[in-house]
Formats: C-alpha cells, structure tokens, sequence
C-alpha cells in the first residue's frame, strides 16, 4: 500500500453543554506534514487537538488513524462516545502528546517516565525500552538528567524530557499542546529547536503554537481557526504572505 | 521490676490480640476505604449513593453501639435465618459468631468510613495532567490506577491514614464488652481481683503509648518515601 495518511479528521464538532467549540474542522495529513495550529485563545485549536486522541470526544465527525476510523457509539444519556476502549488505547499510543504544562508523572524519575508506556503500553522489553529512552534522552539534549525527578528540572529540561517521553513511543504523529507557553521565554528556544529537528527528521507532528516564526518556518501546513472554524489554512507562504481572510490579517498585524 | 501478680502471660497474650485485631481491621477498613473512595467519585449514581450511605450511616453511630449491634444483634439474625433456611429446605445451616471475627469486621466498617472520606480527599488533590498523561500514552483505566493515581494519592492520605490508625488502635479496646480477651478485658480483671487499678491500667497505657509512638514513626518513614520527587517548599 501506498504511503498511507497517519491522521485523517473530517467534520469535527464538539459542544460543551450550550456552547459549539468546534465548527466543523477538517485535516488530511501525510507523511512527515508539520501542521500549525495557529489562532487566538479560545479559538478552539487545542480543543481539536484534544479531540484528536479522544481526550475530549467529538460531538461528530470522523478520525482515522493510518487507515483505522475510530468507533463511536452513543451512550444512555444519547452523549456519543468511543465504542471500543482497545482501540482508542491503541490509538492514543499511535498518537503521544506533549502537554502545555509538561505532565511529567511527578513521582517517577526522567528514565522512569520515559520507558513506562513503551514496557506497559508497547510490551516492550525493559531492556530495550531503556536503550530507547536513552538514546532520545540525547537526542533531547538531557541524557545527564535521566535520573533526576521532573521537580528537580527547569522548565525547558521537563518539557524535553516530555518530548523524549513523546518519542519513545514512536507514534504515526505527535501531538504538540502550546508546548512553549508555559516556559520562560529563556527557555523557549531550546525546546523550539528540539521540535525543529523533529520536523527535519520527516515526523508528522501537529502543533498549536502561539510561535509564529515557528509556524511559518518550520510548517508544511497551517491552519488559522477563528470561533471554531477554520479561517484560512495552506502552506505557511500562503497564510502568512497572503491570507485571504480580514481575520488572518488582524491577527498577524503588529499589535504596538 | 513490676510485679504483675502472675498476668503477666494473660496481658501479653491480651496485648497480642490486641495488635492482631489492629492489623486485621486496618487491612479492612483500607480496603473499604479505597473501595468507597472510588464508587463515590465513580459516575454510577447507585454505587455512589450506596458509599454516601455507608459513610454517613457508619459516622453517625457511635463506636460501642455498632459494636454491640453486630455481634449480638448479628447473631440473632444468624439464629433467624438459620431457622428459616431449616424451615423451609431442611438444610442445617448455622454458625457461632467470633467476637474475633466480629471485632475485626465492626472496626475495619467503622474506620473503612473515614478511610473512604481520607482517600477521597487524597485522589482528588492528584493533579488532573498527571491521569490526563497516562491516558493520552494508552493506559488501561487499571494501569493508571495502579502506577499514578495509587502512588500519587498515597501522599495526600498518609497523614490521614496515619490519624485513622491511631484511633483504629485505640478502639480495639472497645471489643472487651463483647467477650473478647484483649489487653484491657485482662487489666480489668486483674484490677478488680487485685483491686489494684493502677498498677494494671498504667502498663496497658504505656502499650498503647508504644503501639501509637512507633507508628508514627513508620509512618513519617512512609511519608518520606512517598513524596519522593516533590520538592518541599518550593
């Protein structure tokens, strides 16, 4: 079979009580995309990205994982839900995130952390889950970390150790939450770099970013969302340098 | 050196009962306790109104009174189905109640109540990221109980738990009105016969003392242990 697409969504919508979030998002990946979500808060991107590994369940739409569609089904209370529990675990493990706020498991040292989905998630072998990790650990540019505690790390090292946790899993795609916004702008740039060598490397990874110069230089795609719609979405040249939408124009304009 | 007028063996034999039924409810009440814990802050609406039940109905009773409720008023249903079962199928069904077994039962359901609040409170000062994480890499609802919700809520309950032990040891010393032989139904004969209150009384005190200053220890060893990888007043 062809290169097969690692991430389809069609249609995705999601409502929280009252309050539609999402509009009807669409994106088709393929191999080794950088996809940017870029947009103001509460445009709904991370809301999508949520959606994405059923942290959040969409209202409708679909979500196909390198050919498999995610199963849904409705519950009593007539909410829609994932039918088969297997398949999303399964999928989540296709898929690893990087969270805002690192979520590194507080208690479990930087190796620790590392290795335990790929040994209880993966089956894979301790031994070779720990030659694993290391080797992301260097890649990550914190091997000397490896048995220190999250708490006992800057943020930019946590969000790297996050990162080699992300890698470890050798996903179809990472998912990327505003993996800089939490940081001090110190230490922005080296986590940015990290990402970028990432990118270089051909991995398909879908990021929301506040990091403009991020999107437009390192992206193959972009979408601009706007009160859960998207506004305007191409290749970074095209949205940057010449977006259709009034929104997109706003939002890039100098702000003082 | 105290003279014990000859109880010596019948006290330490006391003082052993006593630490067992300790034990044996503590396994109980923790096991109730997590139990509890997780129906009340489960979504099924019957197994959470089935724990508040419990929980209030076990809090609001006195100790002695539930005591005495389950051991004789335990036995008279026993007597009564027994009967029924004798009546109606002809099958000889009956057993004795153990005040041992009654003890152990009684007090790990009293004190598997204030575990169910201790360990409520517990999981939910874990931080929502941290379950969050362990689902978004694929973990079975199991394996997220097991390797982060469990060791992470075991900081916030330890110092409940250690409370709730300490009062647990001392409330064994409510099953010598059921007949059972503990440290303080010794010391009570002993004093009565001998008409020596103090000299019996003040070393059971001084056990109990003992039993409780040791724990303590344990459990800032404990402790310790399970706020490994969190910085103290950062």
């Amino acid at each position: 079979m062809a290169d097969q697409a690692p991430l389809i969504c069609r249609d995705i919508h999601k409502t929280f009580d009252q309050l539609e979030v999402l509009k009807g998002i669409s994106l088709e990946t393929r191999k080794g995309d950088v996809v940017s979500l870029i947009g103001s808060s509460g445009s709904g991107k991370s809301t999508f990205l949520r959606c994405i590994n059923l942290l959040e369940t969409p209202t409708s739409g679909d979500i196909i994982v390198h050919g498999d569609p995610i199963r849904f089904t409705t519950n009593r209370r007539g909410e829609r839900i994932p039918a088969d529990n297997k398949q999303v675990e399964l999928i989540r493990a296709k898929l690893s995130m990087v969270f805002q706020s690192f979520n590194l498991w507080s208690h479990m040292t930087v190796l620790e952390n590392i290795i335990e989905a790929p040994v209880n998630v993966l089956k894979v072998p301790k031994k070779e889950a720990i030659e694993r990790a290391e080797s992301y650990l260097n890649k990550v540019g914190i091997y000397e970390r490896k048995d220190y505690y999250p708490a006992q790390m800057s943020g930019g090292q946590q969000q790297r150790a996050a990162i080699a946790r992300a890698l470890a899993m050798e996903p179809e795609v990472m998912l990327f939450d505003e993996p800089t916004s939490a940081l001090d702008p110190e230490l922005v740039g080296e986590v940015l770099k990290v990402m970028q060598s990432l990118a270089e490397e051909g991995r398909t990874m879908i990021v929301v970013t506040h990091e403009m110069a991020f999107a437009k230089d390192v992206s193959t795609q972009v979408l601009f969302l706007h009160q859960g719609v998207i506004e305007e979405q191409g290749t970074p040249q095209k949205v940057f340098d010449n977006p259709d939408s009034e929104r997109m124009k706003q939002f890039l304009a100098p702000k003082f | 050196m105290l003279d014990l007028k000859g109880y010596g063996p019948a006290l330490l034999d006391g003082a052993v009962v006593t630490i067992e039924l300790a034990f044996l409810s503590l396994a109980v009440a923790i096991t109730l306790g997590l139990i509890g814990a997780s129906a009340k802050l489960s979504d099924n609406r019957l197994a959470k109104g089935a724990a508040t039940t419990y929980t209030t109905l076990i809090r609001g009773v006195p100790d002695l009174v539930m005591m005495l409720l389950f051991y004789y008023g335990g036995q008279v249903a026993v007597n009564m189905l027994s009967d029924h079962i004798w009546e109606t199928y002809e099958i000889d069904f009956f057993f004795q109640f153990d005040p041992f077994i009654s003890g152990v039962v009684t007090i790990g359901l009293i004190f598997g109540a204030y575990m169910t609040e201790t360990f409520r409170g517990a999981f939910l000062a874990v931080e929502t990221g941290q379950i969050e994480a362990a689902r978004a890499y694929g973990f079975t609802r199991f394996h997220t109980f097991r390797r982060i919700m469990l060791p992470q809520m075991l900081r916030h309950a330890l110092p409940g738990i250690g409370n709730n032990w300490q009062v647990l040891l001392k409330t064994t010393a409510l099953v010598s009105i059921i007949g059972l032989t503990d440290m303080v139904r010794v010391a009570e004969e002993a004093a009565k016969a001998e008409r020596m209150p103090f000299h019996f009384f003040i070393p059971v005190a001084f056990v109990y003392l003992a039993l409780t200053a040791g724990s303590e220890l344990f459990i800032k060893w404990l402790n310790k242990r399970a706020n490994v990888g969190v910085v103290q007043g950062g």
